[in-house]
């Protein structure tokens, strides 16, 4: 008897908070214009929400508003954005010791680090972004260590983390060039090509773990090992490597080393991808490009472009733009303002759009739920009171799951 | 021979000394034709025409209804947008530095003796439309050093940057910081009281030698020996000099009044994180805030509370409000952005405008000479592709005393403007007094 009652008592904790957690009431979104991401925009667009999904979306003209649905309206309906990187929910905005899990600086490798165990779903910029219309974040492990740890994928939204997860481990954090050293002269790694030994040296040592753990005598397999564990999903192609480079030096490194492993990797920041754009092409890397107002000072990121996502995508690289990792004020930049500064450097409105919504999605492994305005797809949406891009704009109400969690214009 | 080659050697000299001011001056009057002006003094004007004559502005008007000199050249604007070259009351462009590490208040500190003016963020500040910069030392003292307002001419030296007053002195400020930055270990201060008893003590002591130097009278053997930190301050309590206090939590916003009032300095206050909680009070005290506008609160615990509504609550109280960049915290290309994301948190886009042109120049005290478009005044301005506000508008043009600092169809200005390879590097010189660079002279 008290088992079952506390076989009951999970169940309702999983009825609870269990994803998704669906929005109950009908939720009809009107927009002047909806950006659908699937097809040209739509002039008099409605999006019909009901459990927590999209389950019409067309012209005002052909879907008539059902009596008992809440009504939202605004200038332009867009998907719920996405923001492609950040350390948000990790990386607190009260910038002390005690808000920052992003970075362990105890060892140079650790990709056994989970996201999903630092990660604080109240942390005040969450909903600063969210603010904006920013629906899904990639987040976790910040760049700073040679391999820093895991990456997730959250909604911006959830009383927990375990709510809030899209995908609890997206990507492994690797960063090479100066950002990859301990800055303590004594350890490693020192200096970029030591980077890429060590870097080597953990994945060949994993695939020596991987022969050995199919190793026909149990007794000769080698004991379970986290860190062994993760680098063997990103060997076997389940796990990419997030590479955050900067210099072409370090990109072409990175794309040696994807070759020689045959793994699967994102460039991120990138600040000099326009110049190896035909190599990265050739590699079929994607890219999620540095913010626009990267600080680096005279370091890798001094020749950043405000054009490198237009460049980038123009010669057929998958390209999504990111907040990235902030150290100081402002402790988050804002996606959509990033792909503002794109829209204004050489993308189409719809192309910016595209790469903090479906290109982002796509890249994350995540587009069959988020990115795009489309009958099955989960209910996230943002609506504004003019064009996203422009800095007059206000995001006047935002949508997850089919909830309403914003409505205060921002 | 020897010596007419020295002879013209001087000349050559003595016309470079004297026309460090000149030399930017245009040589042809310069007419602005049928763009939409906003000049910040008054209201818009469609199809409005800027002449310019001599590096200065000599009329402003409808089309039509503008004298145009005879021998002028004219630049047809159809389209564009005109507004005054854009002011910026705190910028870190250049790399200079002010105090060390030896002490927590450093009047006699120059910025600048340090500042690199072939740095590259002086050209992207151009690209970004800024004419006027407020160059400031770092906010790791509660003193960190005298500031020097800078005119983005074409440099070689830091001198060419000078705005100078009728003596032919360089013009400039004073940095202070409370609250969090100057916090560290001894000599600097633990406290947020130790930091105002220090400067307090500091400014006592400066009253001690104004007093001293007042009872010399004509004396020369009574008056009190030169000493730079003294002369420095004295400059900020005879009101030569405004005083530029970084302050962002409300109580230290406070701080700085109640100091204000002690010393009767004259004061911006930059930052002003917090200022919308004590907007009442600075529009009581006419208080001028500079305020920074950057993506999210946080990164610092006295930036928590940070808001976009900052400058509109401010201007709704009725107390001055500046726009700053604070290079490289925000970068000097997105100026406008600021200013839009100001209107975005319910600024009006009138002031918005002015907190980045008029305000910014009244707040260095050189309104006289910038911060709008009316004959009289250097003629600084930039030319937009459209509406200052709009994220897709570019700076196309950015002109300082009637000369072309920036151009965007320049290949690289635009290197400049929009980033690549190449952008980040330290520019070339100019060669003193031409527009051509030493390495094309070489």
């Amino acid at each position: 008897m008290r088992r079952r009652m506390l076989g009951c008592a999970a169940a309702a904790i999983m009825l609870v908070s269990g994803r998704p957690s669906p929005g109950g009431e009908m939720l009809v979104v009107r927009g002047d214009v909806v950006h659908t991401m699937t097809g040209p925009p739509i002039e008099k667009g409605v999006v019909v929400i009901e459990g927590g999904r999209i389950t019409l979306v067309g012209s005002a003209l052909d879907i008539p508003v059902p009596p008992a649905a809440r009504v939202l309206e605004g200038r332009v309906v867009t998907p719920g954005l996405i923001d492609a990187h950040t350390a948000l929910g990790l990386s607190g905005y009260l910038n002390q010791e005690q808000d920052q899990d992003q970075l362990d600086k105890g060892e140079p490798i650790q990709p056994e680090l989970r996201a999903i165990d630092s990660y604080n779903p109240r942390e005040r910029l969450i909903e600063w972004v969210r603010g904006f219309g920013i629906t899904t974040i990639h987040t976790g492990h910040a760049p700073g260590a040679l391999v820093s740890g895991q990456t997730m994928i959250v909604k911006t939204a959830g009383e927990t983390a375990d709510d809030a997860v899209v995908k609890p481990v997206a990507m492994v954090a690797v960063t090479l060039g100066d950002d990859a050293r301990p800055g303590d002269e004594k350890k490693s790694p020192g200096t970029r090509s030591k980077a890429v030994a060590m870097l080597r040296g953990e994945l060949v040592k994993t695939q020596d773990y991987l022969r050995k753990r199919e190793l026909a005598d149990p007794e000769k397999r080698p004991d379970r090992d986290l860190r062994r564990e993760a680098f063997a999903d990103v060997l076997r192609g389940r796990l990419p490597l997030l590479v955050t480079v900067n210099r072409a030096t370090d990109i072409d490194a990175a794309l040696r080393i994807a070759a020689e492993f045959g793994i699967t990797i994102v460039l991120d920041s990138a600040a000099e991808a326009y110049l190896a754009a035909d190599r990265i092409r050739a590699a079929g890397v994607p890219v999620i490009v540095h913010p626009s107002m990267r600080r680096g000072g005279k370091g890798e990121t001094e020749n950043i472009s405000f054009e490198t996502a237009a460049t980038l995508r123009a010669k057929g690289i998958p390209v999504a733009l990111q907040s990235g990792f902030e150290g100081y004020v402002p402790k988050t930049r804002v996606a959509l303002f990033e792909a503002a500064v794109a829209a204004a450097n050489g993308l189409t409105t719809e192309q910016a759009l595209a790469t903090i919504t479906t290109d982002a999605a796509a890249i994350l492994g995540v587009a069959d739920r988020v990115g795009a305005l489309r009958p099955g797809m989960d209910a996230d949406v943002a609506v504004f009171d003019g064009d996203p891009f422009e800095y007059t704009t206000h995001c006047t109400a935002v949508v997850i799951d089919g909830r309403v969690v914003s409505e205060a214009p921002r | 021979m020897r010596r007419v080659v020295l002879f013209s050697g001087i000349i050559c000299l003595a016309a470079v000394q004297m026309t460090v001011r000149q030399a930017a001056a245009q040589e042809r009057p310069v007419v602005f034709a049928n763009a939409r002006v906003l000049p910040v003094s008054g209201p818009p004007i469609d199809a409005g025409t800027v002449v310019v004559v001599g590096g200065t502005i000599a009329a402003v008007g409808p089309a039509g209804a503008t004298p145009i000199p005879a021998d002028s050249e004219t630049i047809d604007c159809t389209g564009k947008v005109i507004i005054p070259g854009l002011v910026d009351t705190h910028s870190h462009v250049g790399g200079g530095w002010g105090g060390d590490a030896s002490g927590p208040i450093q009047p006699d500190v120059r910025v600048l003796d340090s500042i690199n003016v072939r740095d590259s963020g002086f050209r992207k500040a151009r690209a970004g439309g800024l004419t006027t910069l407020n160059i400031m030392p770092g906010s790791g003292h509660l003193l960190s050093g005298q500031t020097i307002y800078a005119k983005l001419r074409k440099a070689s030296t830091i001198d060419d940057l000078f705005v100078r007053d009728a003596a032919g002195k360089p013009l400039g400020g004073m940095k202070m910081a409370n609250g969090t930055n100057s916090r560290k270990d001894v000599p600097f201060p633990g406290t947020r009281s130790k930091s105002a008893a220090l400067v307090r003590q500091k400014f006592l002591k400066a009253q001690d030698y104004r007093r001293k130097i007042d009872q010399a009278k004509d004396d020369p053997t009574k008056r009190p020996d030169r000493d730079l930190e003294m002369e420095g301050l004295l400059d900020v309590l005879d009101g030569r000099t405004v005083v530029h206090h970084h302050c962002h939590r409300a109580d230290d916003i406070m701080t700085v009044l109640r100091l204000r009032e002690e010393f009767g300095f004259k004061v911006v206050l930059h930052h002003v994180s917090e200022a919308w909680k004590v907007a009442d009070q600075l529009a009581k005290a006419q208080a001028p805030c500079s305020v920074i506008v950057v993506d999210s609160p946080g990164g610092k615990l006295e930036a928590m509370d940070l808001s976009l509504a900052t400058g509109a609550v401010l201007e709704k109280a009725g107390a001055p409000v500046a726009i700053h960049t604070d290079d490289p915290v925000t970068d000097s290309r997105l100026f406008l952005r600021s200013a839009a994301l100001a209107v975005r948190g319910g600024m009006s886009p009138e002031k918005a405008l002015e907190a980045v042109t008029l305000a910014g120049a009244k707040m260095l005290e050189l309104d006289a000479r910038i911060g709008t478009l009316e004959p009289g005044k250097d003629a600084d301005l930039a030319v937009l592709s459209g509406e200052p506000f709009s994220a897709r508008t570019k700076v196309l043009e950015t002109w300082i005393e009637g000369r072309k600092v920036f151009d965007r169809d320049d290949p690289e200005d635009r290197l400049f403007a929009v980033g690549g390879y190449g952008s980040g590097r330290d520019q070339q010189a100019h060669a003193c007094c031409t527009d051509e660079r030493l390495s094309e002279t070489k």
